[in-house]
């Protein structure tokens, strides 16, 4: 163990990170985004995106219809070429997740996971009973994975020992049965050296996977952003031997940005990181452009949004 | 019966000490009446050698002192030889040969030259350094930085004057030296040297010698710890030597014709630009 | 699942118009050295012949800098400042509009990554030129007194590691002070200086104002010692820059000397340490170390060395290298068999005197000119390797204990270039900073270049600075200095 799980040794562990250069962390995100990915490479890489988008409905206005349709676009994302991958996971609302699950097995996508967003999503502004009663439910509702968010009042406040209590609960709920996202939501922690703190404070705690971003708050996923959370897995790994996974959310929406976040992935955490159970994209439009592309390399001419379809 | 004077002794000034040369070597110098004056010390090139190893030694703690002190210092140096004044209107009339009212104002003038250098440690990187508009997140400053030992051949005439001319500039600029006098008339130059002495420059960060240029200028040229020299004392013929042997360690070599002029001080410096990122 | 290997992303040469041959761009005309000879260029990347440059003698130089002078008392001395400055402007435009032409013809004359000459030799080289535009008209308030005058005819010779971008920093100050000029690229790589004879013409730059000549170190020396040049401007090794300054010494002619380097990189405990591992590679790797800056010996703090080091070996392994036309290439090739054989001897002693090298597995393409980026450990202040300039992707790694030692360290040169720090304390890095013998200080960064900021050496490592105000001051006549 890194830390003793005291108060005084995760302070102590968190305060000795080295800092992030803002400028020189950007320079390293905006270096890495001038990468040319061509051809073959291209074609692996659409792949790759497409099985681990995890394919996301976060709104207000969503039905179980509209659920259902994301869960048929999950399993075929193009129904007219089977040779497209399914998608990492659905991503909803707790009080979706029965639906979504019932409906992915139904349609034959009993192994793509449904993850639901937890403990009071997106802005995680409730008592600590309400979340772990939020999490019990998605569970008991058939979720895979919980994305939870961090309180980042208590973050930014300094009381990172109750943040990280917070996940280790959470995670306890979880147990065997989900796997655990911890949202950061980085643009509310707006510093680099927040970012890696986070990062580091979510995988002692016991997180699975660290995601950026709720996809409410600008900016989300950004490059450095993603680039320092990379870091933080691939030392974290040098440091325990367990690979935590990471999960980019927001503003993903071409398949140039996918490809961008494949690369960071690539020359930072490395190969071994380039799969669905250690990288996940959060998306929803993303997933058609990403299909486009793919129309444009398999026929080399350019694809008509005509010929994806809308769900 | 008249009382008998004491003359003096007029010996090398080296680390803030007085000694003669290690060769026990001295010439004679004679007032324009043809008549003797003194003794001095025929410095040998390991006088020279002595003196820079007391110069490279006294230079950081010089540069680093705060330009505001050495404001002060170059200052005080002003005050003392105000207090000096007669003794050096009798070198400077007995060796040139001018009255001492010519004389007077050659030192009212040296003594100005300090106090117009003094004032200058304090503005210099106002004045030539800059805070550079780079395309990028970045602070970027330049900044001028004392160049390191100085090497410096005084002119001749005016005595007083032209090695003042000379020196302040470079101590201005956070520099240590090893002045060489004037071969015919180094006698103010000694004196200089017992003002300073008595002022509160660090030892080592001036040394004066006496002697032949002739003899030590190829010294001067090829000794590799010494950054810079100005040639105001030399001819034409041996600044040319000079240049060619002190490319061996690329020397800031320079001859000035503007009398005041904050290039003097600039031109034994080396200019030093920062940069770091701006950044959260 | 295959891996994600990037595959192949060649930038197209169907951009670039080469010539079969070229002549001397003198008084704005292309025209035939006068005795016939000419030298081939090679890509070092294939070692396939690119183009054959015509050779330079003392008569063509003698030419090109008559042309240079009746250019100057002629046309460009009488020529209203705002009118010269304009030149400079068109000429930035239209490098600008070339861009990607004078990228492709850089990197098959250097041998560097597309993606340098693309992102940071070419703009650099118009930006240069933009900067230096403005100053042209308001040379008054540059601090050189009220009616600064130029020098007249300036003798110009540059390096290959960034052909046109050290054009520029010659070319650009000297013509926008006043004077005109002869330039000498290297015999290497005189490619993209040819083409800028070309942007020349179509900027309309009176004829004679710019004159290209192109040779070998022959025609170098014939440049500086021609008795009608005002003034040298040179980059390039120490040893030829010692030489220049014997050869100028019984002369009127001053000089700006840009020499060699063997830059210290401080790594502190307290750095930002991902950061620096960046700092680091983009210090050594950055133009296959072909940089007078180049951060070439990384001094870094006992505690957290194994750290660094660790981290910088699985960076290095990331390094692209190969096929410089590739837009991924991180790593070109060398660019020159000789510049290769050098690399060889040097970093050959460093295992005979004891040092550790390390280099990732990789495979270097069996043509052309390569070494594969190299760490040295278990160096010493009196190796070869701590102490020579390699110009190679070689890194010395030493270690220190207190601030103090880092500095004597770094100050234990001939050399003053550049130096970096990194440190996330802003009083240490201020400290270092006034501590380092070194004309050019990147603390948190390394290996960065504007044309505001100035540039240039102490010690060894040259006379004068480049970019910026201070970098005028090379190209205008002294106010209080005898010019010899």
């Amino acid at each position: 163990m890194i830390i003793d799980g005291s108060e005084t040794s995760l302070r102590k562990f968190l305060s000795d990170l080295p800092p992030v250069d803002q400028v020189g962390a950007e320079a390293r995100a905006g270096m890495l985004a001038t990468r040319s990915i061509k051809t073959t490479s291209k074609a692996w890489a659409i792949d790759m995106a497409i099985s681990m988008v995890d394919l996301t409905t976060l709104e207000g206005a969503d039905t179980p219809g509209k659920v259902k349709s994301l869960c048929a676009k999950a399993v075929r994302p193009d129904p007219n070429d089977l040779t497209v991958p399914s998608v990492g996971a659905i991503c909803v609302y707790n009080d979706m997740v029965k639906i979504a699950r019932t409906e992915l097995d139904a349609i034959g996508g009993e192994s793509i996971p449904v993850a639901a967003v937890a403990t009071a999503f997106p802005s995680g502004r409730a008592s600590l009973a309400v979340k772990k009663l939020d999490t019990q439910d998605a569970i008991d509702a058939g979720a895979n994975e919980i994305d939870m968010v961090i309180d980042r009042g208590a973050f930014l406040s300094g009381q990172l020992y109750q943040v990280f209590e917070e996940i280790q609960v959470i995670k306890q709920i979880c147990g065997d049965k989900a796997h655990l996202k911890v949202i950061l939501d980085t643009g509310e922690l707006v510093t680099y050296d927040n970012v890696r703190k986070a990062s580091y404070l979510a995988m002692l705690a016991g997180a699975d996977f660290i995601k950026t971003s709720t996809g409410k708050v600008a900016p989300a996923a950004t490059a450095p952003v993603v680039l320092v959370m990379l870091e933080a897995v691939r030392d974290y790994f040098t440091l325990t031997g367990k690979k935590i996974g990471v999960k980019p959310a927001g503003g993903i929406r071409t398949t140039k940005d996918a490809i961008k976040q494949l690369v960071l992935v690539k020359e930072t955490a490395g190969d071994q990181w380039l799969t669905p159970d250690l990288f996940r994209i959060g998306a929803s439009a993303l997933l058609n452009d990403l299909l486009m592309q793919r129309m444009k390399l398999r026929t080399g001419h350019y694809a008509s949004a005509n010929y994806v379809t809308v769900d | 019966m008249s009382r008998i004077d004491i003359n003096k002794t007029y010996k090398l000034f080296i680390g803030g000490a007085f000694p003669r040369s290690e060769s026990g070597r001295v010439y004679e110098v004679k007032g324009s009446d043809k008549k003797f004056l003194a003794n001095p010390a025929l410095a040998s090139r390991k006088d020279l050698r002595d003196a820079v190893v007391a110069a490279k030694s006294a230079q950081a703690g010089w540069a680093g002192a705060t330009a505001f002190n050495r404001g002060q210092i170059l200052y005080r140096i002003a005050e003392i030889m105000q207090g000096r004044s007669e003794q050096f209107v009798e070198e400077i009339s007995a060796l040139e040969g001018v009255t001492s009212k010519v004389a007077k104002l050659q030192i009212e003038e040296a003594i100005d030259t300090w106090v117009w250098y003094s004032g200058w440690c304090d503005k210099l990187s106002s004045i030539a350094g800059s805070q550079n508009q780079v395309s990028g997140p970045f602070y970027n400053f330049t900044t001028p930085e004392s160049l390191g030992v100085v090497a410096i051949f005084a002119e001749s005439k005016p005595s007083l004057l032209g090695a003042v001319r000379t020196l302040a500039p470079v101590l201005a600029g956070g520099n240590s030296t090893v002045l060489i006098a004037s071969e015919a008339y180094p006698l103010p130059a000694i004196t200089l040297g017992e003002v300073l002495a008595t002022s509160d420059i660090p030892a080592g960060v001036v040394n004066i010698l006496t002697g032949k240029t002739s003899e030590l200028y190829p010294w001067v040229g090829s000794h590799m710890e010494i950054d810079g020299v100005d040639v105001a004392g030399l001819s034409k013929k041996q600044e040319e030597e000079l240049r060619l042997v002190g490319a061996d360690n690329l020397k800031r070599i320079a001859r000035f014709s503007a009398i005041n002029h904050p290039e003097r001080i600039l031109s034994f410096m080396e200019q030093k630009t920062i940069w770091h990122p701006i950044g959260i | 699942m295959s891996e994600f290997d990037y595959a192949s992303a060649p930038e197209s040469k169907a951009i670039a118009n080469i010539a079969s041959n070229y002549g001397l761009f003198i008084g704005g005309k292309f025209v035939e050295p006068k005795q016939g000879k000419s030298f081939n260029t090679f890509n070092p990347a294939t070692e396939e012949l690119l183009s054959k440059i015509g050779y330079a003698d003392k008569t063509d130089i003698d030419a090109a800098v008559k042309s240079a002078r009746l250019a100057y008392t002629r046309v460009w001395s009488k020529m209203p400042a705002k009118e010269r400055g304009k030149y400079l402007y068109r000429i930035a435009r239209i490098m600008q509009e070339r861009a990607r032409e004078f990228a492709v013809v850089e990197t098959l004359d250097n041998g560097k990554p597309i993606r340098e000459s693309r992102d940071t030799d070419i703009p650099l080289a118009a930006a240069h030129f933009f900067y230096h535009a403005g100053w042209a008209d308001k040379l008054e308030y540059a601090g050189f007194g009220n009616k600064p005058k130029p020098l007249g005819v300036v003798g110009q010779i540059i390096p290959w590691n960034f052909p046109l971008l050290m054009l520029a920093w010659k070319i650009a100050p000297a013509l926008a002070a006043g004077n005109t000029v002869v330039l000498k690229p290297a015999e290497t790589t005189p490619l993209t200086a040819l083409l800028f004879a070309q942007v020349c013409q179509q900027a309309g730059v009176p004829e004679g104002v710019v004159n290209i000549v192109t040779g070998d170190g022959v025609t170098g020396a014939a440049l500086v010692n021609h008795t009608d040049v005002n003034k040298i401007a040179f980059t390039g090794s120490t040893d030829v820059g010692k030489a220049i300054a014997r050869s100028i010494s019984a002369t009127k002619k001053t000089a700006t000397l840009e020499l060699g380097g063997k830059a210290a990189n401080l790594v502190f405990e307290d750095a930002a340490i991902d950061e620096a591992v960046e700092g680091i590679v983009n210090g050594i790797f950055f133009n296959q170390g072909h940089v007078c800056c180049a951060g070439s010996r990384l001094i870094v703090q006992e505690n957290v060395a194994d750290e660094i080091l660790e981290k910088l070996k699985k960076r290095m392994s990331l390094i692209r290298v190969g096929d410089p036309m590739d837009k991924n290439t991180d790593l070109g090739a060398i660019n020159s068999k000789e510049q290769l054989n050098k690399i060889h001897e040097i970093s050959n002693s460093g295992d005979a005197e004891g040092a550790n090298r390390w280099s990732p597995e990789l495979k270097l393409p069996s043509k052309g000119y390569w070494y594969p980026p190299t760490i040295f450990t278990g160096v010493s202040q009196s190796h070869r390797i701590a102490r020579e300039e390699i110009f190679g992707p070689v890194l010395s790694v030493l270690t220190f204990r207190t601030p103090g030692e880092a500095i004597e360290k770094a100050n234990n040169s001939m050399y003053g270039l550049s130096a970096g720090i990194w440190s996330d304390k802003g009083a240490k890095i201020l400290w270092a900073a006034r501590q380092l013998k070194a004309g050019v200080i990147w603390s948190n960064t390394f290996n960065k270049f504007d044309p505001a900021s100035p540039f240039g050496g102490y010690k060894e490592s040259g006379w004068g600075r480049e970019g910026g105000r201070h970098g005028l001051a090379g190209y205008l006549a002294s106010e209080a200095k005898v010019s010899k």
